[in-house]
């Protein structure tokens, strides 16, 4: 029943990481990657999870802690220093 | 949560697998949310569903399946810390694309933040002006 679990998570985390790619490449603002970034490491983690949960493995739980506690750096940083240069307001 | 013969292994295995197949679902609705809503801030609301629920149910499918009790603890750190940090970044995105205007105006409700903005704009004006003279 493991592997039937682990085929179908592969198959949701790839849509949805497929998604949140989309997203980044299509914008349109600098904010809407950053935060499709931010759902893109949230379903990284949730990938290394799921390894970890069906193979009954701790390897990589070290990683999913690092990424829980320093994750929100990288976006709170491009919030800080981002700008509005637009020509029109609205078109996002 | 030692593995035994009564049953209670396979019914521990069905749960942590919903709880698996739901984790997996939240980030799918975070990249639909992401794909389909129309502004920023509809789409912080759409990102933050694997972030904090889908997160949480993974974990707890990891502890189901190890069969151990000293993982637990790790696994709520983990939690915790993300509970701590994620409104740290979704409040520096939304600040950020409050002042940029990155919002469709006619999709909120209400909005109190503008009275502030507006009565710290006038304040910085005065003493602006004050200065001056």
């Amino acid at each position: 029943m493991m592997q039937i679990v682990l085929a179908v998570t592969a198959v949701i985390f790839s849509l949805a990481a497929v998604g949140a790619i989309i997203r980044i490449s299509r914008g349109p603002s600098l904010l809407d990657r950053v935060l499709a970034t931010d759902v893109l490491l949230a379903i990284l983690g949730g990938a290394l999870c799921v390894d970890m949960a069906v193979n009954r493995h701790l390897n990589n739980l070290m990683l999913v802690v690092a990424i829980s506690i320093i994750g929100f750096i990288g976006s709170v940083t491009v919030a800080r220093f981002v700008a509005d240069r637009r020509e029109q307001p609205n078109e996002s | 949560m030692s593995p035994d013969s009564t049953g209670l292994d396979a019914w521990v295995d069905v749960l942590s697998a919903v709880f698996m197949i739901v984790g997996a679902t939240m980030s799918l609705g975070a990249a639909i949310g992401l794909l389909r809503f129309p502004d920023l801030l509809s789409r912080m609301h759409a990102a933050t569903k694997p972030q904090v629920l889908g997160l949480f149910l993974l974990l707890a499918s990891i502890g189901l399946q190890m069969r151990t009790w000293w993982v637990w603890p790790v696994l709520l750190v983990t939690w915790i810390f993300q509970l701590l940090t994620v409104p740290v970044s979704a409040h520096m995105v939304g600040r950020a694309g409050y002042r940029t205007k990155h919002l469709h105006r006619e999709l909120l409700t209400s909005d109190e933040l503008e009275a502030v903005v507006q009565k710290a704009a006038a304040k910085a004006a005065r003493e602006d002006g004050s200065g001056d003279g």
